[in-house]
């Protein structure tokens, strides 16, 4: 017979003394990258006067122009981690698990980001050039820094040894990182159509209020990617116990379940 | 080094040559590539012949896919990579053995492609050295940059959909420079074919020193 009761999951003194999620450091992170985020929808709806030229299409600015900043900014971070995981990781106490899962968060965050610029591009796009999307460089080369990092988090899914598994995912991130610039190059001679850099520290086309609008969504968004990725590192934390301590749990779950019986 | 690079290069081509995997499998592949095309775009001659240099190298790329894969699936089985790691080889000769291997195979396959663009798609060939040197540095880094990939998937058991994933957004740019090249030296433009060529090779140097330093790690965990 079955037991009526299912039998409690245990949980190991290690797993519940890390079992959160959340620290004050990133309560407070989220609740500031909640409030800079609407306070930015307010900013660029409301606040922000229409362009002469571009009209209203001109607030997709404050959205699309800071995501893909984060998304740079995430796959640098994925970039140096990985370096540094296979230079230091097997000196290091953790055997480099903590670089590792900071290159997997920040890919991640950088993956989602630039899938959010290359949405809301293909939207801006279509109201000021008329189609959605251009084969110019910039264009061209986010799309493959996109894919080329989706693949990278397939590799970071592969079933096999997580040690295998780290060190190619780290020497795939590299080999992406070193191959951009061979594949910005290239799109660059094959056709450039783009607008220039939106801001620049010698002569910045946007001005006024549409310049600090823009200056305070992209705070907004570097703290919503700071605020994820510290919260992928700590899931991808979680699994990797819940890995670990997979079978001792299964062990402990059956032994518990053969007591009620 | 260079002496154990050839022996595996030599290893690699004489499986091949007793397999005609490649002969009998992949170039008829390539070829039926550029036949779909045709049908893609309704026989339009025009078309045809102005987009044969991409078509070309996208056959290339989808039948470099299969070479790569095949470069490594021999290794895999009954344990001879691990055979490889305990014989005094160094990871640097097996890669450039390798990587010899698949560029001399994907250069053949070069050559029944180009001659099937001349005769299904009525390409003219204008510039016959421009067009050996793009084949030759578009082929040696793809070749590169594909044992390295190839190697990052041994012993993992979704090699086949993973492979082309990785490999394919890397290779976008030899894809773009390779098909500029080959579009000067078929006469289709009249832009410098050269600097496509130049382009080719440093991005074939880059792939080789990576690969030099990233094959000895991925062998370790092969």
């Amino acid at each position: 017979m079955v037991s009526a009761t299912k039998p409690e999951m245990p949980v190991s003194p290690r797993t519940s003394a890390r079992m959160a999620t959340s620290s004050v450091g990133t309560t407070v992170l989220g609740w500031l990258a909640f409030v800079s985020l609407v306070a930015t929808a307010v900013l660029g709806l409301v606040v922000s006067p229409r362009d002469v030229v571009t009209g209203d299409a001109v607030r997709f600015l404050y959205l699309h122009v800071p995501v893909i900043w984060v998304a740079y900014g995430a796959f640098i971070s994925c970039a140096i981690a990985s370096a540094l995981f296979l230079w230091k990781g097997k000196s290091r106490a953790d055997r480099g698990r903590h670089l590792d899962r900071v290159a997997g968060a920040s890919a991640e965050v950088g993956v989602v980001f630039t899938a959010l610029a290359l949405i809301t591009g293909a939207m801006w796009g279509r109201i000021t050039w008329g189609v959605y999307w251009q084969w110019d460089a910039r264009l061209t080369m986010t799309a493959m820094m996109f894919v080329s990092f989706l693949g990278y988090l397939a590799l970071r899914r592969l079933p096999t040894e997580p040690s295998v598994r780290s060190k190619r995912a780290a020497i795939a991130a590299l080999v992406s990182s070193v191959n951009l610039p061979l594949v910005h190059f290239s799109v660059d001679w094959w056709r450039t159509l783009h607008q220039e850099a939106s801001l620049s520290v010698d002569e910045a086309e946007i001005t006024g209020n549409m310049y600090s609008v823009l200056l305070f969504s992209s705070v907004a968004f570097v703290l919503t990617g700071i605020w994820l990725v510290a919260h992928r590192y700590r899931v991808i934390r979680l699994e990797e116990i819940r890995d670990d301590e997979g079978l001792e749990l299964a062990i402990a779950a059956r032994r518990a379940e053969a007591g009620v019986d | 080094m260079i002496r154990d690079a050839l022996l595996i290069a030599r290893k690699d081509l004489l499986i091949e040559w007793r397999s005609r995997v490649t002969i009998n499998q992949v170039a008829p592949l390539g070829l039926l590539i550029l036949i779909v095309f045709a049908f893609a775009f309704d026989a339009n001659r025009n078309l045809l012949t102005k987009g044969a240099p991409g078509l070309v190298w996208v056959g290339v790329l989808f039948a470099g896919v299969l070479t790569v894969q095949r470069s490594f699936t021999i290794e895999s089985a009954d344990g001879i990579t691990d055979a490889l790691r305990l014989s005094s080889i160094s990871p640097v000769a097996m890669f450039l053995g390798k990587a010899a291997a698949v560029g001399l195979q994907l250069f053949v396959l070069e050559i029944v492609l180009v001659g099937g663009a001349v005769v299904f798609f009525d390409s003219r060939i204008g510039d016959p050295v421009l067009l050996i040197a793009a084949a030759v540095t578009g082929t040696g880094g793809f070749s590169a940059i594909g044992c390295i990939y190839g190697a990052m998937s041994l012993g993992v058991r979704v090699r086949e959909t993973l492979l082309p994933l990785l490999l394919i957004p890397v290779v976008a740019p030899i894809l773009l420079a390779g098909t500029r090249a080959f579009e000067r030296a078929l006469d289709i433009s009249t832009q410098a074919g050269w600097n496509w060529v130049g382009l080719l090779g440093v991005m074939w140097g880059v792939y080789l020193a990576v690969g030099t330093l990233a094959f000895g790690p991925l062998l370790e965990d092969g």
